[in-house]
């Protein structure tokens, strides 16, 4: 284990209404750290990572970021990158990736100055002007995942970025982002129902059980033939 | 020509063509129905009048559109933002369109004389509902996503406010300005009814008065091509404003 926590979730339970969609779940992510979050479809992954976000807060147990517990301070702290990709129609790629700056109060010519720098690195280059329909899937969420980095938060949630995708772009994308990652480091946490690319991606993968969530287990990169794999899978199952 | 557009120029004209012989065939007197041929006829006769007519009705509209949409805008994104402001005053909006605007119309002329005001001020009262409810519905129907995805890129209330809320109500807003610009026209042939001494309702109202049929009738052809033109030209801003609207659907 890292030294510095980023994240520290204790115990944290989370329910609406009269479904129990979290149950007494602990989590530590050290700076620097990538942390896959894996489990079934509705386990509470996305709740999960919105606690973590500051967009809402856990019934009982912590949630904080960066030392800091309030809403506010974790909302400071972590930028989300949504499952759907939610770019502006509105908006040409280029103005959907800057839209962090423009809110953080940056002059607009200024701001796509520098998301056109970022454009070129990702590989998005000649795509400025495309409007989201004009995107394929995959040029979507590496769009999306440009205004996330733009944020310019220590911390990246990633729910399931990849979910929507053919499996052809997925593991394109997969390679892409683990290139993204390594070029600028930063505590992340990985939002998938895919053990195998989060282990792809990821340091360390916690495994949730199915709803209420609970952490099942813990992997450190397991290779095929690891018995830690074998509980996870038999977790997921 | 487009295949819809045909069917429509084809029905059109077999309704003029049944009228026409109706009434010539028929003998209907022309202070009953006027035939299509005899408006034609108005129309080509009387083009001065109906022009400064016509003029008059247009400006009247367009003040009371303009005035409705400015109004409209500002009204919802303060019920918007001020929940209060909603309960408060979003029951009497409702309520208010209960009251027919022939009711309204002569009090308003008393209040602001037998000038432009009072007909901009009906075409208003009568425009600004739609509009308003509309832009309304739009700024409260933003997917929750959207907001929460911009509360984690530094969106503040007012940058999530300019940059989600009113692109997305954008649509709402224009479907509301084209049903508040099919009711301009009504509305200011209601006023010139009231307290008018010119324009295409008056004409009317004095053509009706003096059984001269083909008169009203061209009038009303008029102010049909009048409610046209401004439906369309809603439209076409509408197109040119928002072009992705109908891209991202």
């Amino acid at each position: 284990m890292h030294a510095v926590s980023e994240i520290v979730v204790a115990d944290a339970t989370k329910a609406y209404g009269d479904v129990a969609v979290l149950d007494r779940v602990s989590l530590e992510v050290a700076a620097g750290e990538t942390v896959g979050l894996v489990g079934r479809s509705g386990c509470g992954k996305s709740t999960l990572l919105r606690l973590i976000a500051g967009l809402d807060a856990p019934d009982t147990g912590r949630v904080t970021a960066g030392g800091a517990e309030e809403e506010a301070a974790r909302l400071e702290r972590c930028a989300l990158m949504p499952q759907a990709d939610l770019l502006m129609p509105w908006r040409d790629a280029l103005g959907n990736a800057s839209l962090p700056l423009e809110n953080a109060g940056v002059d607009r010519r200024a701001a796509r100055a520098q998301a056109a720098e970022l454009f070129a690195e990702l590989g998005l280059g000649g795509f400025e002007r495309a409007r989201s329909w004009e995107l394929s899937g995959g040029m979507r969420q590496r769009v999306a995942f440009a205004r996330t980095l733009l944020a310019g938060k220590p911390v990246l949630l990633l729910d399931e970025p990849f979910g929507a995708l053919d499996a052809i772009t997925r593991g394109e994308m997969q390679e892409w982002l683990a290139g993204a990652l390594h070029a600028r480091p930063r505590t992340a946490v990985l939002v998938t129902h895919d053990l195998d690319e989060a282990l792809r991606l990821c340091d360390r993968v916690v495994v949730l059980t199915a709803r209420p969530g609970r952490v099942a287990c813990e992997l450190d990169g397991a290779g095929p033939a690891d018995p830690a794999r074998e509980q996870a899978v038999e977790a997921l199952r | 020509m487009s295949r819809p557009r045909i069917g429509w120029a084809i029905a059109l004209v077999a309704i003029l063509v049944a009228w026409q012989a109706w009434v010539r065939l028929r003998d209907v007197p022309d202070y009953l129905l006027p035939a299509p041929t005899d408006i034609l006829a108005a129309l080509r006769d009387d083009r001065g009048r109906l022009a400064s007519d016509a003029a008059q009705t247009a400006g009247e509209m367009l003040a009371g559109f303009a005035a409705a949409v400015g109004f409209g805008l500002v009204s919802a994104a303060a019920l918007h933002f001020s929940t209060t402001l909603r309960r408060a005053v979003y029951p009497l909006l409702v309520a208010s369109q209960s009251v027919p605007v022939v009711a309204i119309a002569p009090v308003l002329v008393i209040y602001l004389g037998f000038g432009l005001a009072p007909k901009v001020a009906i075409v208003a009262l009568v425009c600004f509902f739609p509009v308003t409810v509309n832009a309304l519905d739009g700024l409260r129907s933003v997917d929750p996503e959207y907001l929460r995805v911009m509360r984690t890129l530094r969106g503040s209330r007012l940058s999530i406010f300019r940059r989600v809320e009113v692109p997305w109500a954008l649509p709402a807003a224009f479907s509301g300005a084209r049903v508040a610009a099919s009711y301009a026209a009504v509305a200011a042939l209601f006023a010139e009814y009231a307290g008018g001494s010119s324009g295409l309702g008056e004409t009317m109202q004095t053509a009706t008065a003096q059984l001269d049929a083909p008169l009203v009738g061209a009038a009303v052809v008029v102010l049909a091509a009048l409610a046209l033109a401004l439906f369309a030209a809603v439209s076409l801003v509408e197109r040119v404003a928002i072009p992705w609207a109908r891209r991202a659907a």
